[in-house]
């Protein structure tokens, strides 16, 4: 498994959203169906990949559980995974890294 | 449909009675439960559920086309399934895993092939429709999408990974493969027109479109809309929009923005951009009604409780209706006095009055996602 070189583009707008966001966190069985039927839209629903990679527990634990987050936030430029930071905070990301990895909590 | 019931009594030794019913379907469709890997078939003008029909494997990405006949709907799934359903019977007559991962597939013209495009291991394979047994493998190296039938039994489709389209003419003996290179970064879906002319391209990777002309004895690829999206920050796409399900609106094609809040209006005659309708979201579906009259579109999450209907002689939006959680799909009826609209997190079919925009009734169905009525038998490009 090829290890993937992350680019950050941090900007300050990027940053002031990151602080904007304080919505309340989403209930795991909430978070769970996002990640079946939304990430699930390029991943698959058993998210053993379509046009986006697959995404299942033995492909992302080879990563690293912060990494993971701020893919899931940021995105990965120049491919079509898109950064979910308007969309979600960022214990909401960290608890999809998790989840990804096949750590429940 | 109205199931005649003829009862002919047989005398067998005792008094046996059997029954014969007559099964139309011309008013029937299929809708995809993407989360059960089961279908409802929908009866149109009785507004409800025929049957549910299981065993269709990972439906998560999932198309339907018909039969020329209107008796079978091959139903492709996620997983590489390609399952034929006898809508007669109200049973799988016939499947087959033909790959790893699929994402769609066509029918021929002639209703005498089944195309179907594959991101694992890649590349279109072609199958007899009768048999599912295999007539053709077209290995890609890359992801296929925007797979459609062409008239005189040709197949188009693009490569996400290559940015090229072929077009596979098997109306001989031989198999004749043309292949377009620099046709765009990251083709991610296609449409091709009614009338078999336009094959238009939507691209990931960069901006505008790319639309080949069918009718050209070479048809060769040509950017059009270059300049949309230029100069714009790119919004982040939850989800990729859709080209199918053709989107002509009388002298127009409307075709949803990548990136951009935008519907985007061309000219059918020279492809040249006539304006654009800002929109509630990301488009996912734009869709004429079939008159052309009016668009129906759809949005990507977090903005998919939404469905806007734009006129298409102005470009204004002169309805937002707000069904329910994930509405992802939506088919008229042939004629389009009524819209069917999946509403996924409902776990429900809302049916609307596409003039009065009134809702007419709802059929529940298992996290609902594509909805085929049997009438794109009789079109090109479905």
């Amino acid at each position: 498994m090829a290890r993937l070189a992350l680019a950050f583009f941090m900007t300050c707008g990027l940053a002031a959203a990151a602080l904007a966001n304080t919505n309340t966190d989403r209930a795991p069985a909430e978070l769970e169906r996002l990640v079946l039927q939304d990430c699930g839209s390029c991943h698959g629903l058993t998210l053993k990949g379509g046009l986006g990679r697959p995404i299942t527990p033995d492909v992302m634990q080879h990563f690293d559980r912060e990494d993971l987050r701020d893919i899931i936030l940021d995105g990965i430029p120049g491919t079509a995974m898109p950064p979910w930071r308007q969309v979600m905070t960022e214990s909401e990301a960290m608890w999809i890294a998790d989840y990804l990895q096949g750590r429940e909590r | 449909m109205k199931a005649f019931l003829s009862v002919l009594f047989v005398l067998m030794g005792g008094l046996v009675a059997a029954q014969e019913r007559v099964v139309a379907t011309g008013d029937l469709g299929v809708v995809v439960e993407r989360a059960t890997g089961s279908v409802l078939i929908v009866d149109q003008s009785e507004m409800g559920t025929v049957a549910r029909v299981e065993g269709f494997g990972d439906l998560s990405h999932a198309s339907v086309v018909f039969s020329p006949d209107q008796q079978f709907a091959y139903v492709f799934g996620r997983d590489g399934g390609l399952t034929k359903l006898d809508l007669v019977t109200q049973s799988i007559a016939n499947r087959i895993i033909q790959a790893g991962n699929s994402i769609g597939g066509a029918i021929s013209d002639d209703g005498a092939l089944i195309a179907v495009s594959n991101y694992e291991p890649g590349g279109v394979k072609i199958f007899d429709a009768e048999t599912l047994d295999l007539v053709a493998d077209l290995p890609t190296g890359s992801k296929t999408i925007g797979l459609v039938d062409a008239p005189g039994r040709k197949f188009v489709f693009s490569l996400w990974d290559a940015g090229e389209t072929w077009i596979a003419d098997l109306s001989g003996g031989e198999m004749l493969l043309q292949k377009f290179q620099n046709v765009g970064a990251n083709p991610y879906d296609a449409l091709i027109t009614a009338d078999g002319r336009r094959y238009i391209v939507g691209l990931f990777g960069e901006d505008g479109l790319t639309a080949f002309d069918l009718w050209d004895e070479t048809p060769q690829p040509k950017k059009i809309l270059a300049d949309y999206g230029k100069g714009q920050q790119d919004l982040p796409v939850y989800k990729m929009p859709h080209l199918e399900g053709w989107a002509l609106a009388g002298d127009r094609f409307v075709l949803p923005a990548v990136g951009h809040h935008q519907v985007l209006w061309v000219s059918s005659a020279n492809l040249e951009e006539l304006g654009r309708t800002d929109t509630h979201g990301q488009p996912i579906f734009a869709v004429a009604r079939p008159d052309g009259r009016h668009v129906w579109v759809n949005y990507a999450h977090p903005k998919n409780d939404t469905v806007e209907v734009i006129d298409s002689l102005t470009g204004e939006v002169i309805q937002t209706l707000t069904p329910g959680p994930a509405v992802l799909h939506m088919e008229f009826t042939p004629r389009g006095h009524q819209v069917w609209l999946s509403v996924r997190d409902a776990n429900r079919i809302d049916i609307y009055d596409t003039r009065t925009f009134e809702k007419l009734g709802e059929i529940p169905a298992d996290t609902p996602s594509g909805i085929f009525f049997t009438a794109r038998a009789h079109k090109t490009g479905l």
